[in-house]
């Protein structure tokens, strides 16, 4: 699914990134905290969250995430849309709630994150 | 014996500094990149990086990371003089945290980080007691 119709299902306003509406994500996760965001995601996909500080900004460019939306009308302060900015990161702000707009972009096709790979930890 | 020759990058990491928290991991994510690493191999590179980068960050009063990039392999170092983990056993599971209110409210403490390190390297060791603190040494495979 592209950005631009991610933007379009969810009314969401584009903070910053417009160059990049054409980009593709495959998966999402909806979550609000970062260490879940790494364990759970994979390369290229897309992050819902409530969490607005300049660590889910950096979590998305460790996690390599390819674009953020803030929920329930929420934007960045600042310093977040700066590092987003410098880190090509596009932002978006969806009136919808978090359950809302996960709900719709699962409803129109897009996938949860596949199951976690790498090393087991089951010690 | 002579050390391998590789690109090293060293990084003191601030107690509560979380303006700057996590920058040392994104430009080792790009350096290795740079050097030819694929997303994959970097990602997993930067995870233990980061997660290790907070953890000292956040539990430690601060420590210091160092890295070695080598032709097929990363190397990271953390070390901090913080307080230890008294049960390193308990600390390595998952949703294990004593991160207090405050940090939960900014997105960490969710009990990930150690785990999400050793999943994320191929080599992971970890020692800690409250006298020397916490030392970690990750090995990813490029
Ligand atoms: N360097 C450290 N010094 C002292 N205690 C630590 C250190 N690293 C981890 N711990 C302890 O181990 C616990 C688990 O660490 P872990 O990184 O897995 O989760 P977290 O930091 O609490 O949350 P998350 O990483 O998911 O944001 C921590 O809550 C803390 O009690
Ligand atoms: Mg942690």
């Amino acid at each position: 699914m592209k950005l631009f119709e991610i933007q379009q299902l969810l009314g969401a306003s584009q903070i910053w990134g417009q160059h990049c509406l054409d980009r593709e994500v495959a998966t999402a996760c909806g979550a609000d905290l970062m260490s879940d965001v790494l364990a759970f995601t994979k390369d290229g996909a897309l992050l819902l969250t409530g969490l607005t500080n300049p660590q889910v900004i950096r979590t998305a460019d460790v996690g390599g995430l390819t674009a953020i939306v803030f929920v329930r009308g929420k934007t960045p302060s600042p310093e977040a849309a700066e590092m987003a900015k410098s880190l090509d990161i596009p932002l978006f702000s969806t009136p919808c709630t978090l359950f809302e707009a996960c709900g719709i972009l699962f409803s129109q096709g897009l996938k949860p994150c596949p199951p976690r790979e790498g090393n087991s930890v089951d010690a | 014996m002579p050390e391998e020759p590789g690109l090293i990058l060293e990084f003191p990491l601030e107690h509560y500094r979380f303006e700057i928290a996590g920058e040392a991991s994104s430009k080792i994510k790009q350096v290795v990149r740079q050097l030819g690493v694929n997303a994959q191999t970097a990602r997993r590179i930067s995870v233990c990086a980061y997660e290790a980068e907070l953890n000292a960050i956040i539990h430690a009063y601060g420590g210091f990371m160092r890295v070695r990039v080598l032709p097929d392999r990363t190397e990271l170092e953390v070390t901090d003089a913080g307080p230890g983990i008294p049960d390193i056993e308990a600390a390595m599971r998952e949703g294990f945290s004593t991160a207090p209110d405050n940090i939960r409210e900014m997105g960490f403490g969710a009990g990930m980080g150690l785990p999400n390190m050793a999943r994320s390297a191929d080599e992971f060791e970890i020692r800690s007691s409250p006298e020397n603190g916490t030392w970690i040494r990750m090995l990813v495979r490029h």
